[in-house]
């Protein structure tokens, strides 16, 4: 399969990136790790008139911890690079369940966490982890950068409310006040294949008690799904068994799945109340533990 | 470097052509493009290099794996254009020219083919897991190959021939001195 046909620039710095965007005027679209974006051209799906490859951009291939604890992932850190992570294995146990998760081996080696951010599928891994970790994405355009929370660049099934001349340079994670736990739990047919169900937990406690809380849920809705309710119950409360199914149920119906070959929604709301359940036992326990 | 008479008609002088200089197996080859030509075409289509397989054309099968700068990719989800000024390695340049690799031997000697169109792919896989990790467990090596699939299910032998080729390839490190 071809892709439709495309004007190519590969910029060397951020602000030349943004002028070629707003010379696109619309149609022109940020090429980075490409594991979705190229697959699309060629089923043209997205016929853009202009590519602006990123991959020559100096100086975004980071991940990196603030002395304050806060995680920042440019916009060219490769999947491969988070799975690898030893600051992520260290500090951050949802992302760190969720890199070697995402695709397969060979796609982590191109694909980006921003990237998987802007495309914005509803089975996209990181829109869930983001969301449960109440992070945000840094744009950058010809005014400068802002900062847009997650649960307002996800607009929709493959829409962010980027401006047609911003680029996504970063991701961030905010300093946790606890400390932080959690994890990532994904059900798929075979590796590589979209998610029958993904759950994102992120909590953090203090004293034994859960101080933060977000459950977030990957393909089973038209977007990536913030369980709010599911992830309030557990705030103010020690992680036992009565709070954890409490969660899990207010979690498996904030889900929308849809019946399809990969299980009938009824199954999946089921995976989802199983993950969100598991995921917060295993916290649970080690909390205890270290309590 | 004409290209085009391989893929499509000879582009009109309205379309973007690039010059990219990519090294490929070692080599330096130069070639006008048009950036949307994927890099599995050119290496295919274009260098002839029919080693790369195209398989299900989407990002799951892995059969089109090479190496972009030492890490496995899969061809069809890349520009060629983007290889510009990279180095790329293809199952031809596995071995030399009369000789195969240890991975290639192993693949033989282990029976970790059958219809032989996933091998590529999974042998280059293989040798960039071995790169990494020399003497991997099997399930480091059912791991890296998770992105390759092989429509025979052949997927006991082709673990054993990794397993095998990290043995060679360790008895021939000059740590030992042979």
């Amino acid at each position: 399969m071809y892709p439709s046909r495309f004007r190519y620039e590969a910029p060397r710095s951020i602000d030349d990136a943004v002028g070629l965007l707003q010379a696109g005027d619309g149609e022109a679209k940020v090429l980075a790790g490409g594991q979705s974006l190229v697959p699309l051209l060629k089923l043209r799906f997205a016929s853009p008139e202009m590519l602006v490859d990123i991959n020559d951009l100096p100086g975004l291939d980071y991940h990196r911890a603030d002395p304050d604890g806060t995680i920042r992932v440019g916009a060219l850190c490769r999947h491969v690079d988070l799975e690898r992570s030893a600051l992520l294995a260290d500090r951050q146990p949802t992302m760190a369940a969720a890199a070697p998760m995402v695709a397969d081996p060979i796609v982590r080696n191109r694909g980006t966490l921003v990237g998987s951010l802007c495309h914005a599928d509803p089975q996209g891994d990181w829109a869930s982890v983001v969301t449960a970790l109440g992070g945000h994405v840094v744009a950058q355009g010809p005014d400068g950068r802002r900062t847009i929370p997650i649960g307002e660049f996800v607009s929709g099934p493959f829409q962010n409310t980027l401006a047609y001349d911003e680029i996504a340079v970063e991701a961030v994670i905010p300093a946790p006040e606890g400390t932080p736990a959690g994890g990532y739990l994904k059900l798929e047919r075979r590796v590589g294949d979209f998610a029958t169900a993904g759950t994102a937990v992120a909590i953090e406690t203090s004293g034994g008690v859960v101080t933060r809380a977000g459950i977030a849920l990957t393909g089973v809705g038209g977007s990536t799904i913030d369980a709010v309710e599911a992830a309030r119950v557990l705030v103010g409360r020690p992680l036992g068994a009565e709070v954890i199914a409490e969660a899990a149920a207010l979690a498996a119906q904030a889900a929308q799945p849809k019946s399809d070959h990969r299980g009938s929604a009824k199954y999946k709301r089921h995976v989802v109340q199983t993950f969100v359940e598991r995921i917060l036992t295993r916290v649970g326990d080690t909390t205890e533990r270290a309590a | 470097m004409a290209l085009f008479e391989e893929i499509a008609a000879e582009p009109s002088e309205s379309v973007p052509v690039r010059r990219v200089t990519i090294s490929v197996n070692g080599e330096r080859r130069t070639a006008d493009i048009e950036p949307r030509l994927l890099l599995a075409h050119l290496l295919r289509q274009g260098l002839k290099l029919t080693g790369t397989h195209m398989g299900c054309d989407t990002t799951n099968c892995g059969a089109c794996t090479v190496l972009f700068d030492g890490k496995p990719v899969k061809s069809c989800t890349m520009l060629a254009v983007q290889a510009d000024g990279h180095e790329v390695t293809t199952v031809e340049g596995l071995g030399g020219a009369s000789e195969l690799h240890p991975v290639q031997e192993s693949f033989s000697d282990e029976h970790g083919l059958q219809c032989g169109f996933c091998t590529p792919g999974m042998m280059l896989a293989a040798k960039a897991l071995l790169d990494e990790v020399p003497d991997p467990t099997e399930d480091e090596v059912r791991w890296a190959l998770s992105g390759n699939l092989c429509r025979c299910t052949g997927y006991q032998n082709i673990v054993k021939s990794v397993l095998s080729a990290a043995q060679k390839l360790q008895g021939q490190s000059p740590a030992d001195g042979s």
